[in-house]
């Protein structure tokens, strides 16, 4: 077993399926020869070949629609939206076309695309390379949302997603690209989507988070086990479908919950949470669930005291898990 | 900031009061300790004092209706009155209460027959009123079969006292855990409740009234908890019995109350336990906790009920002092006019079956005192002194002890030397 990054873990899942199946391809602005703005897909050019690793302009919209095209045509096309930020031209081949074929034709025609995907801030991004946008697609029946959080999920679920005959939008932090490292086997292996993961088991509450703010939690829930407070952080994984039996059997545990995720509070996957677990989890629960979030505001701002006032720190986490403990 | 006053809780067997009547109404104004209204529980009605300073604003709850124990019942403005000033140390900052009921009246609980000081209650004081029980908690609540008396008794944790899944998880834990094994021979199991039996044809079910119950519970408690042993003397009481017969009617007409044998009794008791003070105490668990007063409760018989009015500082009046007090307590327990101050405190409880007829009765301890002492009806009988046969007057007296506490030498000495005493009195023993 060998210590990756996320990227690289992204990278090896895409060469590995590139490889083992010939109808993979990469599509995306600067995939090819600059190997793609995060360098993802590295040196993929000289192994797979121009027509494999096709270039596109700068056109969202039609990065998504042409791999729809080639998917409907028998390929299986990973397609690379640069920045989450830039995502919305691709809303109606996505929403509008690729969700729907598989409903539409009652199961007759699938379109097998995987969109990736860079989102989250904490980069100094600003207004323009800082968004997340799981809550806007997390409302469309048809797709299937995933975001990991350690390279040893990265990959195994970045398989499960090329292998995936629906179209899956897999959005990967790009924060956690350099700074998480996690050991990665070497052999070939898949994350079902749909399945969360516990990393980290406690008795007291349960937080439930996914991509960067997981990393968050943990180091939260790590300073509390030093005042007794025992945390369970259940990492997502996938947002959509949500693995309910997992967080269901986990607040079933602890009775309290909180839900924390770097997108807007309102509508975001939190709410899904929270009314699941109102929902089935009502008579489990000890106390009242808690969201902590993004702010409603259009974007993580540039200024970096604004980005932390935006982002739910460490710090803010270890806040309201106290808060949950002592209710 | 209008304060929300609560009734508050005097005990885990007092559920509900009933406001028989506001002393105070909107708009006026109250002083803290003032009396708010008068409450009635099982067994007393009280005057309950206002917790603060300020303005009547409005009543939850309106006169006749029955509340339960911890409910709010009315609300009064503190904000433009300044906080009671201690003539002694400055005042802190004025600052309106936040909290309701920051100075309670003092915690009571219902003892077998009355009222008593909370502090001599086993369990800890359950917070006023908690937070909303959540849904996992009334989940466990109804799953492992927790009575209310039972959650009382869990300390909340939560914010507020608010009682936690993990107080009830370490209460069950608690409650399932296994006894340490008894140092001693294992006493008989408490009987385990018995279910409502099903009423036979010819059968009719009286349904209990809220003493009743009451009684039912500190009784069996009492012959639960206490390892009770018991003892009678025979009291020659002919000397007393002629000095009673010979002022009891000018008493009467000059004092307004009977002369009867029970202020002899008291006063023999009072001295007896000056005597042994260790007759004067009650069962702490790991120590036995003296009382330094003498506080003597009276078992009457009250219409609704056996109740115990108690006379306080009972070994600093006369004969004619108790007999006045005994008059005055007895005929208010009968007429169910007894306040909290009634019948709170007790320290020692006389028994007087012998205005009932009886001659030879064993007296149930009134829960957590030491012993309970019977006086037992009057009758002339022939006795054998100096080898000659006599008509004496003679009264058995019995007392019940906790025998964790007392022995029976130290009972006999009591006993003896209320005997000493009784039989010491004649004509011309002082009344006054």
């Amino acid at each position: 077993m060998a210590v990756k990054t996320v990227i690289e873990a992204i990278r090896d899942a895409m060469r590995e399926e590139m490889r083992r199946d010939s109808r993979v391809i990469v599509l995306g602005e600067d995939v090819g020869r600059r190997g793609g703005v995060f360098l993802a897909t590295e040196g993929f050019i000289d192994e797979f070949g121009e027509e494999r690793v096709i270039d596109t302009p700068l056109a969202e919209a039609s990065i998504v629609g042409l791999a729809i095209g080639a998917a409907l045509n028998g390929l299986r096309p990973i397609a690379e939206i640069q920045f989450t930020d830039f995502i919305w031209p691709i809303v109606n081949q996505l929403v509008g076309e690729a969700a729907r074929h598989h409903y539409g034709t009652n199961g007759q025609v699938s379109v097998p695309i995987v969109v990736r995907s860079p989102y989250g801030g904490m980069v100094r991004g600003g207004l323009y390379h800082s968004q997340s946008a799981e809550g806007f697609f997390y409302h469309c029946p048809g797709l299937k949302v995933v975001c990991p959080s350690t390279p040893y999920d990265a990959k195994g679920l970045l398989k499960s997603a090329i292998r995936d005959d629906d179209p899956v939008l897999f959005f990967e932090h790009k924060r956690t690209y350099r700074t998480v490292r996690g050991e990665v086997p070497d052999e070939d292996y898949t994350i079902p989507i749909g399945v969360a993961d516990v990393k980290r088991e406690g008795r007291d509450l349960s937080v439930f988070s996914y991509g960067l703010t997981l990393h968050y939690c943990l180091q939260a829930a790590e300073a509390l086990a030093k005042e007794g407070i025992q945390v369970e952080v259940v990492d997502l994984r996938t947002v959509k479908p949500l693995d309910t039996e997992t967080i269901l059997a986990s607040v079933k545990k602890t009775g309290k919950a909180l839900i924390v995720h770097e997108d807007n509070l309102t509508g975001g996957v939190g709410a899904e949470v929270s009314a699941l677990l109102a929902d089935a989890g009502f008579t489990y629960l000890d106390a009242p669930i808690k969201r902590l979030c993004g702010p409603d505001v259009p974007a993580m701002p540039f200024a970096p005291t604004l980005e932390q006032a935006f982002m739910p720190t460490t710090d803010k986490i270890i806040d309201a898990m106290r808060h949950l403990a002592r209710y | 900031m209008p304060v929300r006053v609560e009734l508050p809780h005097v005990g885990e067997t007092v559920t509900e009061g009933i406001i028989q009547k506001w002393l105070k109404q909107p708009g006026e104004r109250v002083k803290r300790f003032e009396p708010l209204a008068e409450v009635v529980t099982d067994k007393v009605t009280m005057e309950f004092p206002s917790p603060v300073d300020g303005v009547l604003v409005r009543h939850l709850v309106p006169e006749g209706a029955a509340v339960p124990m911890g409910s709010p019942i009315c609300e009064i403005e503190t904000a433009e009155v300044p906080a009671p000033v201690e003539p002694s140390a400055p005042s802190p900052p004025v600052k309106a209460p936040v909290a309701v009921l920051e100075e309670p009246p003092p915690n009571m609980v219902m003892g077998p027959t009355g009222l008593r000081p909370r502090e001599e209650a086993p369990t800890p004081a359950p917070p006023r009123e908690r937070p909303p029980l959540s849904p996992v908690v009334q989940r466990l609540i109804a799953e492992h079969n927790i009575t209310p008396q039972e959650l009382e008794r869990i300390q909340g944790t939560g914010i507020g006292g608010r009682i936690t899944k993990q107080d009830i998880l370490r209460y069950l834990e608690a409650r399932t855990a296994p006894p340490p094994a008894p140092p001693t021979p294992p006493a008989p199991a408490p009987p385990a409740p018995r279910p409502a039996a099903a009423l036979g044809a010819d059968e009719e079910a009286l349904p209990l009234t809220p003493v009743r119950r009451i009684i039912a519970e500190n009784m069996a408690r009492s012959a639960r908890e206490i390892p009770m042993a018991w003892s009678m003397v025979e009291v020659d009481v002919t000397g007393l019995a002629r000095w009673r017969e010979a002022v009891k009617e000018e008493f009467e007409r000059k004092e307004g109350a009977e002369l009867t044998f029970l202020p002899f009794v008291v006063k023999a008791v009072v001295e007896a336990l000056k005597e042994n003070p260790l007759v004067n105490s009650s069962w702490g668990g790991d120590k036995i906790i003296l009382k330094k007063r003498i506080n003597i409760g009276i078992a009457v018989a009250a219409p609704q009920g056996l109740v115990v009015p108690v006379i306080h500082d009972a070994d600093r009046l006369s004969i004619a002092g108790l007999a006045k007090a005994i008059h005055d307590k007895v005929q208010r327990a009968r007429e169910n006019r007894l306040t909290l101050e009634d019948v709170q405190g007790g320290t020692f409880t006389i028994n007087n079956t012998g205005a009932l007829g009886s001659v030879l009765s064993q007296a149930i301890i009134n829960y957590p005192q030491a012993a309970i002492l019977t006086t037992e009806r009057v009758v002339k009988r022939p006795v054998v002194i100096d080898d000659a046969i006599a008509i004496r007057s003679i009264m058995n007296i019995t007392v019940t002890f906790d025998h964790r506490i007392l022995d029976g030498h130290q009972m006999s000495a009591f006993t003896q030397a209320v005997k000493r005493r009784l039989e010491a009195m004649g004509p011309g023993t002082p009344l006054y």
